[in-house]
C-alpha cells in the first residue's frame, strides 16, 4: 500500500529497543497481556513525562495524570466479575465519565501542557461535545457506508435554522409558547421548549436528509461527494439570501437570527428539584450547557454502537466494502444508504440546534465549507467507522481549533522567535493532517480494525494488474 | 408450461406513467429557460448581445480550467479539488509578473504589453503544470490502489494547502492586478458593444485548445494518454509508462490553468486565496454539463456555464441575480447528475448509474 512505510519504523524501533534488552518477539509475545501492557504504558508515560520536564511547567499533577492513565490502561479491567455480572467492560467507560463529568470543578487546577498550554476552558468542552455528535453522525454516513459526503455543514445549519424558527421572534406576528424558558413581557413569536425543538430540529433535518439522498444515492463514490457540496453551498446561500424568498423573510438575511431561547427546566423544577431554569441566565452557563451536551454524546455513542451492530448497520458496512455484492445478497441498496444520510442527518441537526442555543443565534456565516471538511477531518484523523477514533478526533481538532492552535503558535513563537500567527493556517494544517492520515495511516489513529484491512488489503476496485510493480521492466517502447 | 396466464403480458414492458415525470420536468425546466431568454432577448437585444459577449468571455475562462479537470478525470476518475487553487496559483502568479516584474500601469502600451503577457503566460503555465506535477506525485500517487475515496480526500487537502501556501504569500485580502488590458471597443454596431479585452481572452484561449486537441490527437504521448485512459492496465501492457503518461497529464492540466488564471487576472483584475475555490467548482460543473472526461464536452459545458453566469447576473426581465449565480451552478450540477450523469456529449459511466 503506497511507497510510504513511516509508520513501520516505530514499530522497527520498537523491537530493535526490546531485542536490545535481551527480549525476542517469541518472548514478548509469551507474557501475559497485563505484563506487555505494563511495560507500554511505562514507555510512553516516561516519555510523556519526560516531555513535560523538558518542554512545559513541572508539576506533581503530572505524575497524578500518569498514574491515573496507568490504572486504567494497565489492569485486566475487562476480566472484572461481581458474581455472574461481567462489569468489568464498564470500569474504563464509567472513569472516563465520572472525569468527565467532574471536569467543570477541576479545570482551574490543572496543570500546564507542554506546548499545548492550559487544559481547555469549559466553554471549549461544549463546542468540542458538540462537534463530537456532528463528527459522530457524519461517522454514520462517511464510516459505515463509506459514503463521502462533503456537505454535512447543510445539515448543521439546517438544525440551527430549525431552532431558530422555533424558539426565537423571528415569526413575530405568531404568538405560539410551549414551554419555553426566558421569555420577556411582550414577547412575540414561535417559543418552543429546546427539549421539543432538539428531536424536531433532527427530525426536519433527516426528512431533509433524506429528500437530498433519494435522487442523488444511486451516484457512486466521488459523483455523490460532490453533489453534497453542491448541497453544502446552496444551503448557506438560501440562509443568506433568504430575507426576501418570493416576499417571505425566512432567514432574515445576513443578520442571522437572534437571539435564539436557551435550554431550561422552568421555574417549578428550579425551586423543587434545584434544577436550573434557563441555561443562558444560569450562574454556571458553561458547566450546564456542557453536562446537557455531555448527555446528547452520550445517547450519540448509543445510537452509534447499536445502529453499527444492528441488521441496518451491518448493511451499510457491507455497502461499504462491496456494493455489488451486497446488493446481490439482497441489500436494498438505496434504502439502506438513504438511512445511514438520515440517521447522520439527524445527530448534525440536533447539534446544529442546540450549537444555535448555546450562541444564542443562527448565522449564515457560520455554514461555509471549510466546517464539512473540518467535521470530515475529524472522522478521518479517529479513525473512519470507530466511535472512540471519531470522539478522539472532534475533540482533538475542535480544541485546536478554539484554543490549541494560539497555544501552540504562541509557544512556537516564543520558544523559536519567530512570528507566525498560527491561527491563520489552520486549513492549511487540517490539509496537512488529511494528506498526511490519508499516505500514513488511511485508517486514522484509533482505527477500526475492518476498516483497517479495508486499508490495507485493498477492496473490490482494487485494478487486476499492479502496474506500480512492473514500472521499470516494461519501461517506454523504442520509438 | 402454459403462457396464457399473462394476458396483458406486454404491459410489462409499457413504460409507467411515474416514468415520465422526471423527464417530464427536465423538459419543463428548459422550455422556462428559453422562454425566459426570449423575452430577455426581445426586451433589449443589444443589450443581450452585450452580456453575451460577456458570457463568452467568462465560458473562455472557465473552459481552460474545466479542461483541467477533465483531463485528469479520464485518466485517473478523479476529481482534482486542488486543481481550482492550481488556477488561483496561477492568477498571483500572473499578478505578481504584470505588476511586480514587468511594472506594467494601467493601459500601458501595446509594445510592453505583448512581451509581459506572453512571457507571464509561460511562466504562469510552466509553473502551474509543476506544481499540479508535484500535487499528483506527493498526493495521488501512492494511492493508485487504495480505496477511491482516499485520493479523493487528500484532493481536498491539498487544496487546502496551496489555499494556505497562498495566504502565506499574499495574505487573505485581495491582489489587484491594473487594468493593463485595452479597453476600447472592437466594434459597436446598433449598440452591441464589444470591447478588446474580451477579444484578447479568447484570442489567447483559441490557440491553447487548438494546441491541445492537437497533442491529445495527434502526438505519440497523446495517444498514450488516450490509451491510459481507456484502460490503465492494458495500457501498461502494451508498454505505456503509466505513471509517466499520468504526470504528463496533469502537467498538461496545470499548464491549462496556468493560462487560466493569466486571463483571470488580466480580465477580472482581483485574485484572492479562495478564488479558485469557487472558480474550480464552477469549472467542474462546466467539465460536467459537458461529459466529463470529454474535452470538446468540457468546452461546451464552460461557454454554457460561462452564458448562464452572465445572462443570470447581467439580464433584467425576472433575472435571479448575482446572489443566486452559485445556487444556480450548483441545482444545474445536481440536476445533470441525476438526470444525465453522462453529460452533454460524455458516455455513459458506471458512477453515474
Amino acid at each position: 500500500v503506497g511507497r510510504y512505510q513511516f509508520l513501520d519504523t516505530v514499530s522497527r524501533t520498537w523491537w530493535t529497543l526490546l531485542a536490545g534488552a535481551g527480549v525476542s518477539q517469541q518472548r514478548w509475545r509469551s507474557w501475559p497481556g497485563t505484563t506487555r501492557r505494563a511495560v507500554k504504558t511505562t514507555v510512553w508515560l516516561t516519555l510523556f513525562l519526560v516531555l513535560v520536564a523538558l518542554f512545559g511547567v513541572w508539576d506533581t499533577t503530572a505524575l497524578a495524570v500518569a498514574a491515573c492513565i496507568a490504572f486504567l490502561v494497565v489492569p485486566p479491567w475487562s476480566r472484572l466479575r461481581v458474581g455472574r455480572f461481567a462489569v468489568g467492560k464498564w470500569v474504563v467507560p464509567a472513569v472516563v465519565l465520572g472525569i468527565a463529568i467532574a471536569y467543570p470543578y477541576y479545570t482551574d487546577s490543572m496543570p500546564q501542557v507542554p506546548v499545548f498550554g492550559p487544559f481547555p476552558q469549559v466553554s471549549t468542552m461544549v463546542v468540542m461535545m458538540i462537534f463530537t455528535m456532528m463528527a459522530l453522525g457524519l461517522n454514520f454516513v462517511v464510516g459505515y457506508a463509506g459514503l463521502l459526503d462533503l456537505g454535512y455543514v447543510a445539515f448543521y445549519a439546517m438544525g440551527a435554522y430549525v431552532a431558530a424558527w422555533l424558539a426565537s421572534a423571528q415569526f413575530s406576528s405568531r404568538h405560539v409558547n410551549v414551554g419555553a424558558v426566558g421569555l420577556y413581557p411582550g414577547w412575540a413569536g414561535v417559543h418552543l421548549s429546546m427539549w421539543i425543538v432538539l428531536p424536531v430540529a433532527g427530525v426536519a433535518t433527516a426528512i431533509i436528509g433524506m429528500l437530498i439522498g433519494l435522487p442523488t444515492l444511486r451516484l457512486r463514490g466521488d459523483y455523490l461527494a460532490i453533489v453534497t457540496l453542491g448541497f453544502g453551498e446552496i444551503m448557506p446561500q438560501i440562509a443568506r439570501n433568504g430575507d426576501n424568498l418570493f416576499g417571505i423573510n425566512l432567514t432574515n438575511g445576513t443578520g442571522g437570527i437572534t437571539p435564539i431561547d436557551g435550554p431550561g427546566f422552568g421555574n417549578w423544577a428550579h425551586q423543587h428539584l434545584h434544577l436550573p431554569a434557563n441555561f443562558l441566565t444560569a450562574g454556571n452557563l458553561d458547566a450546564v450547557f456542557f453536562w446537557t451536551a455531555l448527555l446528547l454524546v452520550l445517547v450519540t455513542i448509543f445510537c452509534s454502537s447499536r445502529l453499527r451492530d444492528s441488521r441496518l448497520g451491518r448493511a451499510w458496512i457491507a455497502i461499504r466494502e462491496d456494493e455489488t455484492a451486497a446488493a446481490a445478497m439482497g441489500i436494498p441498496l438505496m434504502r439502506t444508504k438513504t438511512w445511514a444520510y438520515a440517521t447522520g442527518a439527524f445527530f448534525g441537526g440536533v447539534a446544529g440546534a442546540y450549537y444555535a442555543s448555546y450562541n444564542s443565534g443562527a448565522f449564515p456565516d457560520q455554514f461555509f465549507f471549510n466546517i464539512s471538511v473540518f467535521i470530515l477531518c475529524m472522522v478521518i484523523l479517529g479513525g473512519m467507522g470507530n466511535i472512540w477514533g471519531v470522539i478522539f478526533g472532534a475533540c482533538f481538532l475542535s480544541y485546536l481549533d478554539r484554543e490549541g492552535l494560539a497555544n501552540v503558535g504562541a509557544w512556537v513563537n516564543g520558544h523559536f522567535g519567530t512570528n507566525v500567527d498560527v491561527p491563520k493556517y489552520e486549513f492549511g494544517i487540517y490539509g496537512v493532517i488529511l494528506v498526511v492520515v490519508m499516505l500514513f495511516r488511511p485508517e486514522g489513529l484509533i482505527p477500526s480494525s475492518r476498516r483497517a484491512a479495508e486499508f490495507h488489503e485493498g477492496v473490490h476496485d482494487e485494478p487486476l494488474y499492479d502496474i506500480e510493480e512492473h514500472d521499470a521492466p516494461i519501461a517506454e517502447p523504442a520509438s | 408450461v402454459a403462457t396464457t396466464a399473462h394476458p396483458e403480458a406486454p404491459a410489462r414492458y409499457r413504460r409507467s406513467p411515474g416514468s415520465y415525470v422526471m423527464p417530464g420536468l427536465a423538459l419543463l425546466l428548459v422550455v422556462l429557460l428559453v422562454v425566459w431568454l426570449v423575452v430577455n432577448f426581445t426586451e433589449g437585444p443589444a443589450y443581450f448581445f452585450t452580456i453575451f459577449f460577456i458570457g463568452l468571455t467568462n465560458g473562455a475562462v472557465y473552459a481552460l480550467v474545466a479542461l483541467g479537470y477533465t483531463l485528469v478525470y479520464g485518466i485517473l476518475e478523479l476529481i482534482n479539488f486542488a486543481h481550482g487553487d492550481v488556477f488561483m496559483l496561477a492568477a498571483l502568479i500572473s499578478a505578481t509578473m504584470i505588476g511586480s516584474v514587468f511594472h506594467l500601469a494601467a493601459h500601458p502600451s501595446v509594445g510592453s504589453l505583448v512581451p509581459a503577457i506572453l512571457v507571464s503566460l509561460v511562466v504562469a503555465m510552466v509553473a502551474c503544470g509543476a506544481i499540479n506535477v508535484a500535487v499528483e506525485i506527493i498526493a495521488y500517487r501512492p494511492l493508485r490502489h487504495a480505496p477511491r475515496l482516499a485520493p479523493l480526500i487528500t484532493a481536498i487537502g491539498m487544496s487546502f494547502i496551496l489555499e494556505n501556501i497562498a495566504i502565506g504569500w499574499k495574505g487573505v485580502g485581495y491582489t489587484s492586478v491594473p487594468q493593463v488590458l485595452p479597453t476600447g471597443n472592437v466594434f459597436s454596431i446598433g449598440g452591441v458593444v464589444y470591447t478588446w479585452e474580451k477579444l484578447i481572452v479568447v484570442v489567447i484561449t483559441v490557440p491553447v485548445l487548438l494546441a491541445l486537441v492537437w497533442l491529445v490527437q495527434r502526438t505519440r504521448q497523446g495517444k498514450a494518454m488516450r490509451a491510459a485512459a481507456q484502460d490503465r492496465d492494458a495500457a501498461a501492457m502494451m508498454g505505456i509508462n503509466v505513471n509517466r503518461t499520468i504526470s504528463f497529464t496533469f502537467a498538461i492540466a496545470g499548464a491549462l490553468a496556468g493560462a487560466g488564471g493569466l486571463l483571470y487576472a488580466l480580465y477580472f483584475g482581483q485574485v484572492r486565496y479562495d478564488t479558485g475555490f469557487q472558480l474550480g467548482l464552477i469549472a467542474f460543473t462546466a467539465a460536467v454539463l459537458g461529459g466529463i472526461g470529454n474535452l470538446p464536452g468540457a468546452v461546451l459545458g464552460a461557454l454554457a456555464i460561462g452564458f448562464i453566469q452572465a445572462f443570470n447576473e447581467g439580464l433584467t426581465w425576472h433575472s435571479p441575480g448575482s446572489d443566486w449565480t452559485q445556487s444556480i451552478v450548483f441545482s444545474i450540477l445536481i440536476l445533470i447528475l441525476v438526470f444525465r450523469p453522462e453529460g452533454l456529449l460524455g458516455e455513459r459511466t458506471p458512477e453515474g448509474g
